[in-house]
Formats: C-alpha cells, sequence, structure tokens
C-alpha cells in the first residue's frame, strides 16, 4: 500500500488542553506508517461559535485553511468533531455557491491564497477506518484490549448532520447507529458496550452560557457508561473528552449521583492495542484517572 | 396493480402503552407482524389497532405528511409516521423495532401525549406577522423573490414536534423553548413585512430558556421530516442578534465575539483567555478545575501559546472580511 500522506489540521484543544490527543495521534499515526504534515498556518475554525457572531468571516477563515491543504496537494485531516464540522460544511458551501467562492477568494487574494476546492476534508477516524483500513489494522494490533468493555461516545459533529458526512466520508454511516467506533473497538479487540448515549450530546458547546444543562447531559453520557457495564469511554472528539474526563464534578452534581469513568481519546486506544507505552500516548494527562495499565 | 417488486419481512415491534386513567406504570406489549416494503409507519399502527388492540391509541390525520399530528419515536428516533417507510426503518435499525411516543413522561394514553409545553412556547415567540396594516390598502405588500427566499424552508414547518422532542436541552430543561419555536420565529424575523423585529429578538435572546442554550447538537435537523432545519435558524437568529444590535453583553455573546478577538491576536485560540473574556470576574468558578488541569499538564498558559504562522494573513483577513461590529 502506498504510503498516506494528509495534512494535519490539528485544531486549537490538541496543542492547548488535550495535549495528549496530540501526542497520541503522532505516535499512532507513525505506528501506522501515516505522514501527517501539520498545517501550522491554520487558524481556528471558529468551533461554531464564531459561526454565530460572523458566518462570511469564518467561511474565509476556514476557507484560507483548506487552501494551505491545497498548497500541499493533501487531504485535510482533522482531529476534533466541532473542527471536523466546520471546515466540511465550509467546504460544502463554497463548492456549491460559486457566488459565495468568489466573495471568498476575492477577500483570500489580498493574501496571496485561493481557494481551490481540490482538497478534500475528513476526520482521521474515517481516515484510518476508509483509507487504511481495519483488517489492517488487526493484522497490526500487539496487545488486543480483550478483557475490556468500551463504550464509543460519537460526538454530534461526526455523525450530524448526516447529509454532510455521508457527502465527506468514503463510509457513510448512520447518525443514530454508527459504526465506525465500535468498529475500530473491535478491531483494537476489545469489547464494544452499545448504550443509548452513545450517539447524545455531551453538553460542550452551552457550557459556559447553560452549565446545568451541559452539566446534566455530560452526566447522563457517563452514567449510561457506566450503567452498561463500560470500563472506560473512548471518543474522537477532544471536546467531548474535556467535558467527559474534567467536568465529573459537575456532572454528578447535576444528576444527583457519582459518574466518572476514564476517557480515552481513540488514538489513545488504538495507540494501546498498537503497543505504544501510556507515556508515549499521554495517558498521565487526565483528570479521571486511567488506572487500567 | 402488479405487486412485482414488493417484499415482506417479518418485525418484532415491541410498542409502549399506557392509560393516564388506569395505569400507574407504562409497559411494553409485543407484536410479531409481516411487513411489506410498500408500508409507512402509520400503517404499523393502524394495523395494531385495527388487528390486534382496539384500545391502542394515537393521533393521525392527513397521511400526506402535513398535518404533523403522527409524530412517533422508533428506536428513539423522532419520525412522522406517514411519512416514514417501513424500509427505511428496517434498513436503519433491523428487524426489532421499539415504537414510542414522542415524550414518555408527557404520554397520556399510548403515544398520544400532552403537547402543551410545545403549544406554550409556540405562542410566546409571537408566532404571527406583527405589521400595522392598512385597513384599505391602496396596493398589495409586494414581496420580492429574493425576500421571500430569505425566509428559507422555515415556512414550511408542521408543528409534529419532532425536533422538539428530540432536543436534548428540552429532556433536561423545561423552560427552553426548543428548535420548533426558534424556527417559527426566525419565519417572522426574516420576513420584510413584519414590524416587531427588534422586540422578538430581544425576547429570544434572554437568558435561561433563550435561543444561547442551545447545544448545537443537530438532533433536529437530523429528524425533521420537512427538512427546515432549525439548527440552521437558530444560528441565522444569533446572527441577527448582532447585526441587528440587539444582543447585549452576556457570556453566550462575549464568548462568540472572543473567538474573533481570539483569532485576530494568535490564529488559534488562547482557550483560558477565552473564558476569562466571556465570563469575567465569573471565571473563579472554573479555577478548582483549572488546578486540576494545570497539574494534570492539560492547560498551557497563555505565553506559551503557540500562534499561528502567517499570523499576519489572519490579521489582515480578519480585518477586511469582518462584517459585523460588536
Amino acid at each position: 500500500m502506498e504510503k498516506l500522506k494528509y495534512a494535519l489540521f490539528t485544531g486549537c484543544t490538541a496543542k492547548q488542553s488535550t495535549p495528549e490527543q496530540m501526542k497520541s495521534t503522532m505516535a499512532v499515526a507513525d505506528k501506522l506508517g501515516i505522514e501527517l504534515v501539520e498545517l501550522t498556518e491554520a487558524s481556528c475554525c471558529g468551533a461554531s461559535h464564531l459561526q454565530d457572531y460572523d458566518d462570511f468571516l469564518s467561511l474565509v477563515l476556514n476557507a484560507r485553511n483548506i487552501a494551505y491543504a491545497e498548497k500541499h496537494g493533501l487531504t485535510m485531516v482533522t482531529i476534533c468533531n466541532t473542527c471536523q464540522l466546520n471546515t466540511a460544511m465550509t467546504k460544502h458551501r463554497l463548492d456549491n455557491n460559486e457566488k459565495l467562492k468568489a466573495q471568498v477568494n476575492e477577500k483570500l487574494a489580498e493574501v496571496g491564497l485561493e481557494y481551490k476546492g481540490t482538497s478534500e476534508v475528513t476526520h482521521f477516524l474515517y481516515a484510518i477506518i476508509d483509507d487504511f483500513g481495519l483488517d489492517k489494522i488487526k493484522e497490526m494490533v500487539k496487545t488486543p484490549l480483550r478483557d475490556f468493555n468500551i463504550a464509543p461516545f460519537y460526538g454530534c459533529h461526526n455523525i450530524r448532520p448526516s447529509e454532510l458526512q455521508n457527502e465527506t466520508h468514503k463510509s457513510a454511516e448512520s447518525a443514530y447507529r454508527p459504526t465506525s467506533l465500535d468498529d475500530l473497538i473491535i478491531a483494537c479487540g476489545g469489547n464494544n458496550v452499545d448504550y443509548a448515549e452513545k450517539t447524545k450530546c455531551c453538553g460542550f458547546h452551552a457550557e459556559l452560557q447553560a452549565p446545568k444543562t451541559a452539566a446534566t447531559l455530560t452526566g447522563n453520557a457517563i452514567a449510561g457508561a457506566m450503567d452498561n457495564d463500560s470500563d472506560w469511554m473512548v471518543t474522537p472528539c477532544p471536546l467531548c473528552h474535556l467535558k467527559l474526563d474534567t467536568q465529573t464534578h459537575h456532572a454528578s452534581e447535576a444528576i444527583g449521583r457519582e459518574v466518572a469513568l476514564p476517557v480515552l481519546h481513540m488514538q489513545q486506544m488504538l495507540g494501546l492495542a498498537l503497543g505504544c507505552t501510556p507515556d508515549e500516548l499521554g495517558l498521565n494527562h487526565h483528570l479521571t484517572k486511567v488506572d487500567f495499565v | 396493480m402488479s405487486t412485482d417488486g414488493i417484499t415482506t419481512q417479518k418485525v418484532n415491534f415491541k410498542v409502549f402503552r399506557f392509560n393516564a386513567n388506569d395505569d400507574y406504570l407504562p409497559y411494553y406489549e409485543n407484536y410479531e407482524m409481516d411487513v411489506t416494503s410498500e408500508e409507512v409507519v402509520l400503517d404499523i399502527l393502524n394495523r395494531i389497532k385495527w388487528d390486534h388492540d382496539g384500545s391502542f391509541s394515537y393521533r393521525r390525520s392527513c397521511r400526506h405528511g402535513i398535518c404533523g399530528a403522527c409524530a412517533i419515536k422508533v428506536n428513539g428516533r423522532s419520525t412522522l409516521a406517514c411519512k416514514e417507510s417501513m424500509t427505511t426503518m428496517i434498513e436503519l435499525f433491523g428487524n426489532e423495532l421499539t415504537i414510542e411516543p414522542l415524550s414518555i413522561k408527557r404520554s397520556v394514553k399510548d403515544m398520544i401525549i400532552d403537547k402543551g409545553d410545545f403549544w406554550q412556547k409556540h405562542d410566546a415567540i409571537h408566532p404571527f406577522l406583527i405589521s400595522d396594516v392598512d385597513e384599505n390598502p391602496e396596493h398589495e405588500h409586494i414581496v420580492t423573490q429574493d425576500e421571500a427566499e430569505a425566509l428559507l424552508d422555515a415556512d414550511i414547518c408542521i408543528q409534529c414536534g419532532a425536533c422538539h422532542y428530540a432536543c436534548p436541552v428540552i429532556e433536561v430543561n423545561d423552560n427552553f423553548m426548543g428548535p420548533a419555536a426558534f424556527a417559527k420565529a426566525y419565519r417572522f424575523e426574516a420576513d420584510v413585512r413584519d414590524q416587531a423585529h427588534k422586540e422578538r429578538l430581544s425576547e429570544l435572546h434572554s437568558e435561561k430558556q433563550g435561543v444561547w442554550d442551545c447545544v448545537k447538537c443537530y438532533e433536529c435537523a437530523e429528524v425533521c421530516p420537512k427538512e427546515v432545519n432549525p439548527i440552521d435558524k437558530i444560528t441565522k437568529l444569533h446572527q441577527m442578534l448582532f447585526k441587528e444590535g440587539v444582543a447585549t453583553s452576556n457570556v453566550a455573546t462575549r464568548h462568540a465575539v472572543g473567538f474573533k478577538h481570539s483569532i485576530a491576536k494568535n490564529g488559534v485560540l488562547d482557550e483560558g483567555g477565552l473564558v476569562l473574556y466571556s465570563e469575567g470576574p465569573a471565571i473563579v468558578k472554573h479555577v478548582p478545575v483549572a488546578l486540576k488541569m494545570f497539574k494534570k499538564g492539560k492547560i498551557v498558559p497563555p505565553w506559551a501559546i503557540t500562534k499561528s504562522q502567517n499570523l499576519d494573513e489572519i490579521k489582515k483577513l480578519v480585518k477586511s472580511s469582518s462584517t459585523v461590529k460588536f
């Protein structure tokens, strides 16, 4: 197989409040022989909040990010569900509206850039499943996670809106019965836990303005995983990770019950199965202690 | 009529039952049926009533996806029963299907729920055109094609409640207005003839139940049987609040605007700085968690944030492409 190479859009969180996600992404890519060219010129995607304030500015900034991936002639790979949504949505809108694309390009021309629409945008989870292949992952597993019941937590922005996701990823998945993360757990040798909350919202995007609502959703998600005998949770979204890992106190208060489970980034889970050390994966950075390794 | 191509398969239905007059707790009945590829979910509800149990209750009326009466949940997914094909449901969930009302806690009898909260919230946004119209106008109020298109799909909402009872915020916060009410509000906010523009926006802007409490999960867009895409309308209401100068400084508006300032400064986000900008002195409530994160190496101090390369480009674009002031 030809060596896979992507333009990596890290997003902001992997460089700040989830450094272990960046670390584990690079460790896993190294193990799999995937080359990641970091888009160091990229800006924040706006995280769906800048979009509430200034839609056109967010389009210009996201188009600029994709333009840099295009300069490399590579597919852009994201490692955050919300970055994935905002970038893919920008691409969809510009690729389907010549007038809007021209307006955005008029601005990008001021800094010598052009959005052409030539680079695809996909999440690292889907790059692994669609391009690398789960069969090959299975062959490379050194430490099967067979002793663990692992609860997948998909995160809203990788599965909804499904029209956009289906257009973006080669292996389209259902917003109601997604399979990608479950399949990855199984490929790693783990037992995938089925529970109602796995496709629900963690509450991250309303944490500051509606803290009680957000904490209740977080608590319900962890409780759902706990009630189904999960040993730990895994998510492809660093924002979900932040809510589920660091907000357990507020979540417990909100739902009137003590809840806490280790919450691994999907790269960390894959890394464990591939034989990376806990240190290489940054497992020491979690607030909810990862005590099974 | 030819029946070529019609297929049949066996499906097990687990159906929610509850009669508020007689039952203390709800229960589920199982019905096994041969389902044809031609049927919609409403056909199954009809067959349960007609062939199995005449007491089974549900709302139905037009059977054409217009009245919005027959919305229920299948395997947890809000569904307009007369529009949703059984083939789609079986493809999505397999041959074990659970049929429940839109909201179990609001069930009055089987699939029939008390939609009082839905209609109260619908009424609260003043869902009508507010305009001082001359009783004897000299000519019609002409709306241009572009002005009409500004409503997008907001005017085709049928008030079925699918999005409202799929919304996770509604589930945990009874005061939240909900996606259907916001989509309806947008329908009038975007209407050039409406004269209560700023008043209605101000009400939507209020904290506790207002438009800022949306968690952006896209459930409402996913389940809407008419493709109204309520979250798209919620986003547009957010944008209107700023453009019309109605937005006041609160944690939600500062959170949105803070992204622009942070991007203009660093390219990437200064996450801690954003929380400080959004919360102001109230940031102290985050200190315990922040300290724990700091000890675990999960927080980068402001002076150590890696800025985007070619930051000058970003600064220039933020300056030249900004369309909103706040």
